[in-house]
């Protein structure tokens, strides 16, 4: 089968700084690839390079087969296919739940208000905010926070979603109930790339794990394998420092 | 035992007081006291100071005559209403230019640079030139032009230098707003789709207007009062009104009467400005 998502030799800088050396990675459709490693190895980078917020300097990356770093390409209806979510949120504070859902609809979709509403309306409820839907940002918990940031961009009905380290930012207690949203949409068939901290989640949750290492993916593989018998030292190294700081 | 003693005295505070209350108290008093009387002491030595000064009597007759204020204050009052109205016509479009000249210096595409350029020696040109200076070359170069009524009107031109030259600090003001508006907002209006141009009018713009909306209401003060300056052009606002008046009475009493008006608009205004700045500040906590 044709991967979604396919990463071929992809490289970036920042000045001098090589964030992406050479990243190869295919993702099912369907799949749930967790991408781990420690901090400034690359994984936010990888997946802002794939929602094309950050250029890349050499490489493909390849929606469907279809190359989308193609120079020249309009980013636009590819960032409408593949719905990205963040650490911070970056939910739009002066904005209600609601009106931050219905903007991109609105605004890129070009539907009506009568639209958008029962559809956003829906996704409130699959998720068990509909009683927030008129709050603004800052009335909100971190983790409803950024079920509302999942929820917004799945308004766009992408076909991809990443998501960028979601739980760091929030108390221990509410991480529980953003990673529940991740499984139910795995549940229902989403392609995903999750960034994380949270080995647990990997362990049980993925497909496929990648660990990665400055810039490169040092070892793949299904999280029995990569948890229960890395074959890297440097894998090993980085699961041992991890998992005794829990 | 502990926490018994607690809220006995937060509930008793006017009888039983705990030591920290009373010193704290004791506190305040001095400082109030402290305040009064030094004020008392300074208003007092000016009250008595002053008329002790030689030409006092001449002072009081030429700037402090009653009789003058009551004849001249009404006609003075009829003139400020042109004031008004001139702040009242300029304000609007100095608002609409400026968000005009700040979206200019933000627009990244490359056809749109000299637009860019435009702004940038716009903002240097202006807000290096006195605004004076601009109304006297706009107020008395373009009307010497010869050109056919109205477009010889003071009004006009002299409006017209207000409005640039305040456009151009206003538009810094909306500029820094925009900038302050942190790159990840921007990222997440891209990541879902939304061009440039809807990313700065619906997640940019709204946020970043809120901001420096304080500081764009204290330029709106500093141009009630640089309104008098279209007097030096010929509209008998009330600063020339004042001065028709002086020559009339021979007496400046009529100053005086002007400058309050404009204190009636300005320290209301100035006012409620620094109530909008607490405001900012404790929501951003």
């Amino acid at each position: 089968m044709e991967p979604k998502i396919r990463l071929v030799d992809v490289w970036k800088s920042f000045g001098a700084l090589a964030v992406c050396r050479g990243i190869n990675l295919a993702v099912a459709p369907g799949e749930l690839v967790c991408l781990i490693g420690v901090s400034g190895s690359g994984k936010s980078t990888i997946l802002r390079t794939i929602n094309l917020l950050e250029p890349i300097d050499d490489g493909q990356i390849l929606l469907d087969g279809f190359d989308i770093t193609d120079p020249g390409l309009d980013a636009q209806p590819v960032r409408q296919r593949i719905g990205i979510v963040f650490q911070s949120f970056n939910l739009f504070p002066h904005m209600t739940a609601l009106e931050n859902v219905a903007l991109a609809p609105r605004r890129v979709k070009k539907k009506s208000r009568a639209e958008v509403l029962p559809e956003a309306e829906a996704l409130f409820e699959r998720f068990g905010l509909q009683d927030r839907m008129h709050h603004y940002p800052d009335q909100l918990s971190g983790g409803q926070q950024q079920r509302v940031a999942v929820i917004r961009a799945l308004a766009m009905n992408p076909e991809v979603m990443l998501f960028d380290e979601v739980t760091s930012a929030l108390d221990p207690e509410l991480v529980g109930e953003v990673l529940d949203v991740i499984r139910t949409l795995k549940s229902s068939g989403m392609t995903m790339i999750v960034a994380t901290h949270e080995m647990s989640f990997a362990h049980e949750a993925a497909d496929k794990v990648c660990v990665l290492d400055q810039g490169q993916i040092i070892e793949e593989g299904p999280p029995q394998q990569i948890f229960g018998a890395p074959r890297e030292a440097r894998t090993r190294e980085f699961l041992k420092r991890v998992l005794r700081e829990k | 035992m502990k926490s018994n003693e607690r809220s006995g005295g937060g509930s008793a505070t006017a009888t039983v007081r705990n030591r920290r209350q009373i010193y704290e108290s004791r506190q305040y008093r001095r400082s109030v006291t402290i305040a009064s009387i030094s004020t008392a002491v300074v208003l007092a030595s000016i009250v008595i100071l002053v008329p002790m000064a030689p030409g006092w009597e001449r002072v009081k007759a030429s700037f402090f005559n009653w009789e003058i204020f009551v004849k001249t204050f009404p006609g003075l009052a009829q003139a400020f209403l042109l004031d008004i109205a001139i702040f009242l016509w300029c304000a609007p479009v100095i608002a609409a230019w400026s968000l005009a000249l700040a979206l200019m210096r933000d627009v990244r595409a490359p056809a749109f640079y000299p637009l860019k350029l435009f702004a940038i020696g716009y903002n240097d040109l202006f807000r290096g030139v006195p605004v004076i200076l601009v109304a006297y070359l706009l107020g008395f170069g373009i009307p010497g032009l010869g050109l056919p009524r109205p477009w010889n009107s003071p009004y006009i031109w002299g409006s017209l230098a207000l409005t640039l030259s305040y456009s151009a600090y206003v538009s810094e003001i909306f500029r820094s707003g925009i900038e302050s508006i942190h790159e990840s907002q921007r990222a997440a209006a891209k990541s879902l789709g939304l061009s440039e141009a809807d990313t700065m009018r619906f997640v940019v713009l709204p946020q970043a207007i809120r901001r420096v909306m304080p500081a764009c209401m204290t330029l709106v003060v500093a141009l009630v009062k640089d309104v008098a300056l279209l007097s030096f052009l010929g509209p008998v606002e009330v600063l020339r009104q004042a001065g028709s008046f002086k020559s009339l009475y021979a007496n400046f009493t009529p100053y005086v009467g002007a400058a309050i008006l404009f204190l009636t608009v300005t320290v209301p205004a100035t006012r409620w400005v620094d109530r909008l700045i607490v405001q900012q500040n404790q929501k951003q906590r």
